[in-house]
């Protein structure tokens, strides 16, 4: 197949549309057990001019969702201090608070920010994390975002996930006119929208490329179902497929090489291996089922799909070095659209119990499955590249939503939008600077 | 013989007449009739043609009044009995035309969407396989799967989901 690279097609790139209609908001509907009460300072603003936007409130709101923290309100604090000579910790002792972060934000030059920052252990009276971050003015809230996994990594020693990205599709009804679906990129909180896609057809499957730079999705916008890789930086894109069938479910090997995707081309669905220099395709399963949603293992040795080759669809295991397969679930008449995590230790799917649809994590090592969710319609499950929460659609009062809930199921959030059907979340990996 | 007078019409009539009287008698029979047969049938092919016409509008009308949306149970793409009679509507008038048809498969929204594209897919297909079992070029008949991503009822719950497990079949 010839090269398609374009940039405009019969559909509208919008880079750097921000849409405050799609912009998700955040409710924390339950937190963890016994979260860490800490208390971040607002930052003193060392430049000139207007100061930037709250990053201290950022922050705040990063810990509070991971279901870990409990941010103290400002009301709250005894004092507003912004150097290590002004903390007297018995202020942040009377307010229960066990940790305490300071930090002051200036502008080295224009167009840049920087943010120098330290954390407290209230309890030893003593000072355990000093650092700072700096980057574009534009990036205020991504740069914030790092001191905030910073502190999550030195309180819980797991490293933080907020300095990511999400992907995700908004499909809005226009009664009387056409309905649109859209592909949109946040960051890990749901601010900062981006509109990458927008089309009249359906748009499915969003996945992040490993290294974070492209992402790769299936859309209908010729009429047919294709799967497309784009860009982030560029905006510039190219189809990968279009076979007769099913063209869907793309998933990026770990070394970024290769592409497992579904198609039906030779009459029933089969998971493939495209080599993304050759777009060479090798089939891996060969079966008169539905074999779908491919997921790798992170060292890039296996691939989990669902097959319902034994009569419901449930998740199995293909071994690339001895084409090997094998059944990896065994509860429940239906488990499907496997994702691990980053350990490969865990893998969430999406699990039916009677007749309701719930996430659900099944431990390798174990083989303790767990139910993570208790709502109806859940799907879609993404985790954080630090394995520390699930994101996944949901329905809510007739409308999807994005929800998030910890690999331990304690804390949940939710992130609804102001309209449209939000669906299919894809957690970013981790991202270079 | 176009340009020949009346009278010499009648007289080449004739003439091939009495060769034909001069040739055996069960011959002439068997022609007789054969003439006989091959001249009702074109009478009948005549009369056949407005027949025709009144009876593919009879089956148009037919397969218009069972609609053109097969449904279909959750997670299965067998035939129902009502989907059957319904397609079956559709074979006759495409027994008698040859126009294309387009297969577009759905599902409803319950469990994950490109397992459901996949269904839709596999609908499409058994509907696309029953219309070939019965004579359909397969060359005529084009698939396609939407999964849930094209629902015709929005709602949740059985009523909603229903009506969206289904194949819809388009002219091409």
């Amino acid at each position: 197949m010839k090269q398609l690279l374009t940039v405009l097609l019969s559909v509208m790139l919008v880079m750097a549309a921000m849409s405050a209609r799609a912009q998700l908001t955040i409710e924390i509907s339950e937190g963890a057990d016994n979260p860490t009460s800490i208390a971040v300072v607002p930052f003193a603003w060392q430049g000139s001019g207007a100061p930037p936007e709250d990053l201290a409130a950022v922050i705040d709101g990063d810990l509070a969702r991971s279901g870990l923290f409990a941010p103290i309100a400002r009301t709250d604090m005894l004092g507003r201090p912004s150097t290590e000579a002004e903390v007297f910790y018995r202020d942040w002792r009377a307010i229960n608070a066990e940790y305490l972060v300071l930090g002051r934000v200036s502008a080295p030059e224009d167009g840049l920010l920087r943010i120098d920052y330290e954390l407290y252990d209230v309890l030893r009276q003593s000072k355990s994390l000093t650092g700072y971050e700096s980057g574009p003015t534009s990036d205020a809230r991504m740069l914030a975002h790092r001191v905030a996994d910073a502190i999550y990594e030195k309180i819980t020693g797991i490293p933080g996930a907020f300095a990511t990205k999400l992907l995700y599709i908004t499909a809005t009804r226009v009664p009387g006119g056409k309905d649109y679906s859209r592909l949109t990129m946040s960051d890990s909180d749901g601010a900062r929208p981006i509109v990458l896609l927008e089309t009249h057809e359906p748009l499915l499957t969003p996945t992040w490329a490993p290294n974070g730079k492209e992402i790769a999705y299936v859309s209908f916008e010729t009429g047919r179902p294709a799967i497309y890789r784009q860009e982030l930086a560029t905006g510039r894109r190219q189809q990968l497929t279009n076979f007769q069938g099913l063209n869907g479910a793309p998933a990026w090997s770990p070394d970024g090489r290769s592409m497992a995707m579904v198609l039906s081309k030779d009459g029933n669905p089969d998971i493939y291996l495209m080599d993304l220099a050759t777009k060479q395709l090798t089939q891996l399963t060969k079966h008169y089922a539905i074999d779908t949603e491919p997921t790798w293992m992170p060292d890039g040795q296996s691939i989990l799909f669902t097959s319902d080759r034994g009569g419901k669809p449930q998740i199995y295991s293909y071994d690339l070095r001895t084409g090997k397969t094998e059944r990896i679930t065994y509860e429940g008449t239906y488990n499907a659209r496997a994702r691990v995590s980053q350990d490969g230790r865990s893998v969430v799917m999406v699990h039916q119990q009677e007749g309701r649809f719930h996430i659900a994590v099944l431990d390798l090592v174990t083989k303790r499955m767990q139910i993570l969710t208790s709502t109806e319609l859940d799907e879609s499950p993404s985790i954080a590249p630090n394995g520390s929460m699930v994101l996944y659609a949901t329905k809510s009062a007739d409308r999807g939503i994005l929800a998030a809930v910890a690999v331990d199921g304690e804390a949940k959030f939710r992130l609804p939008a102001r309209e449209g059907d939000v669906r299919e979340p894809a957690w970013s990996p981790y991202l270079s600077r | 013989m176009k340009h020949l007078p009346l009278a010499s019409k009648a007289i080449a009539l004739l003439f091939s007449a009495a060769l034909l009287v001069a040739c055996s008698g069960s011959d002439t029979k068997e022609q007789d009739e054969a003439a006989a047969a091959a001249a009702a049938a074109a009478a009948a092919k005549s009369a056949q043609g407005a027949a025709t016409s009144a009876e593919m509008a009879r089956l148009e009308e037919a397969a218009m009044a069972v609609g053109n949306v097969f449904y279909f149970e959750f997670d299965s793409s067998n035939l129902t009995p009502e989907a059957i009679n319904a397609v079956n509507a559709h074979i006759a008038v495409l027994q008698r035309n040859n126009e294309n048809v387009r297969l577009e498969g759905h599902t409803d929204e319950r469990g994950t969407r490109e397992y459901n594209m996949a269904l839709g897919e596999r609908r499409a297909n058994s509907v696309r396989d029953y219309m070939v079992a019965n004579g359909i070029s397969s060359f005529r008949i084009e698939t396609i799967s939407y999964g849930e991503e094209s629902p015709v009822a929005y709602g949740t719950g059985e009523a909603n989901w229903a009506q969206n497990r289904r194949v819809e079949l388009k002219p091409q």
